[in-house]
């Protein structure tokens, strides 16, 4: 009862919320560099932002293994997760189709994550990387596919030397992971496809 | 199809099976008599699936596939901080959030005892005539089959 007085609504409108979501994760995707807000109204609990969360219930299903990185779950988010998505919950990170990780100032290696096989490129991990926020930091330049030319983008609050295992994750394509980077109610798209430089 | 609960089922199940059963009409009285209204936050609005029924044979056997059937369900937390939840059959939207509301309501403990007396127990004595009544209809066709004595032995 202690834990399930406080559990959190999900969305409103579960079908509506979760496709428009869903549509704004595909162009966040399919355009790296675009800052979009999430599309519908979300509370979650404490630490997942809208934006994750919103992510979360859109993608998490019973047939999605989710790794959540220390610190990036509570029990109320563990609790919240598992009434709204029914996703299991994974120990090893290898093993999670999508992950959450907010690791500002700290250090994430990207090759925790399964980068799918040669076979089975889609079965990599989708990292949702909560940062600080999506302008205001070091900048970026973005270049691939979705992209005329360049981009920029300002995440603040990146693990630290996220662009060189960046690099690694680039050099696996077709294999490796997509990022979607969440900040409060902003996301932005990091696909396996998008090379990135500081500066 | 066993109506029955199950005779180690707990009082909550019992209750929940019954408000799942009880025509809609029914429930709404009983939250409308309630007063003040209860404040509650739907976490779960009520959505609309399918539920596969699976049967034993003469209730044991191998498990079959009977076949799908609607279900609506919802999930509902009181302002006292008690969640309720309900399955019922069909797509009755309303139906199934009243139902998850009693649910929670009647893990009050200073609501249950009215809640269990003035709605429960004559829902669950109407089902069971109900039940009783379709039972006492359908054995009037009832045929039993069985093999005469053969005369050339």
């Amino acid at each position: 009862m202690t834990a399930a007085a406080h559990l959190l609504p999900g969305f409103a409108d579960p079908v509506t919320d979760s496709q428009a979501v869903f549509r704004a994760t595909l162009e966040a995707l399919s355009r790296p560099g675009t800052v979009l807000e999430v599309p519908a109204a979300l509370a979650p609990p404490a630490p997942l932002s809208p934006a994750a969360g919103a992510v979360l219930l859109t993608l998490a299903d019973l047939d999605t293994p989710l790794w959540l990185a220390p610190g990036s779950g509570s029990e109320a988010v563990i609790e919240w997760l598992a009434f709204h998505c029914g996703c299991p919950r994974v120990a090893d990170p290898g093993h999670a189709a999508l992950a959450v990780a907010a690791r500002p100032g700290g250090t994430l290696a990207l090759d925790i994550f399964t980068p799918g096989s040669p076979t089975r490129p889609e079965g990599s991990t989708t990292l949702l990387l909560e940062v600080d926020d999506l302008a205001g930091g070091p900048p970026l330049t973005l270049a691939g596919p979705g992209i005329d030319g360049t981009a920029r983008l300002a995440p603040a609050g990146l693990p630290e030397g996220f662009a060189e295992s960046w690099r690694a994750n680039r050099a696996l394509f077709p294999q490796g992971i997509d990022v979607i980077l969440t900040a409060g109610r902003h996301l932005a798209g990091l696909p396996r496809t998008t090379t990135l430089k500081e500066g | 199809m066993s109506d029955q609960p199950p005779p180690d089922s707990t009082p909550r199940q019992r209750w929940m099976a019954a408000l799942a059963r009880a025509p809609r009409r029914r429930l709404a009285e009983a939250v409308a008599a309630l007063d003040p209204l209860p404040e509650h936050t739907v976490l779960r609005p009520p959505e609309v699936g399918l539920g596969l029924v699976r049967g034993r044979m003469g209730g044991d056997g191998r498990p079959f596939n009977l076949g799908e059937m609607t279900l609506t369900r919802c999930t509902v937390r009181t302002s006292a901080g008690h969640l309720g939840h309900a399955t019922i059959a069909g797509r009755d939207r309303a139906k199934a959030e009243l139902a998850a509301l009693l649910d929670a309501l009647l893990q009050e403990p200073a609501r249950q005892p009215a809640l269990l007396s003035g709605l429960i127990a004559p829902l669950i004595a109407e089902q069971a005539a109900a039940r009783t009544a379709c039972q006492a209809d359908t054995a009037t066709t009832r045929v039993d089959f069985f093999t005469m004595v053969r005369g050339d032995e």
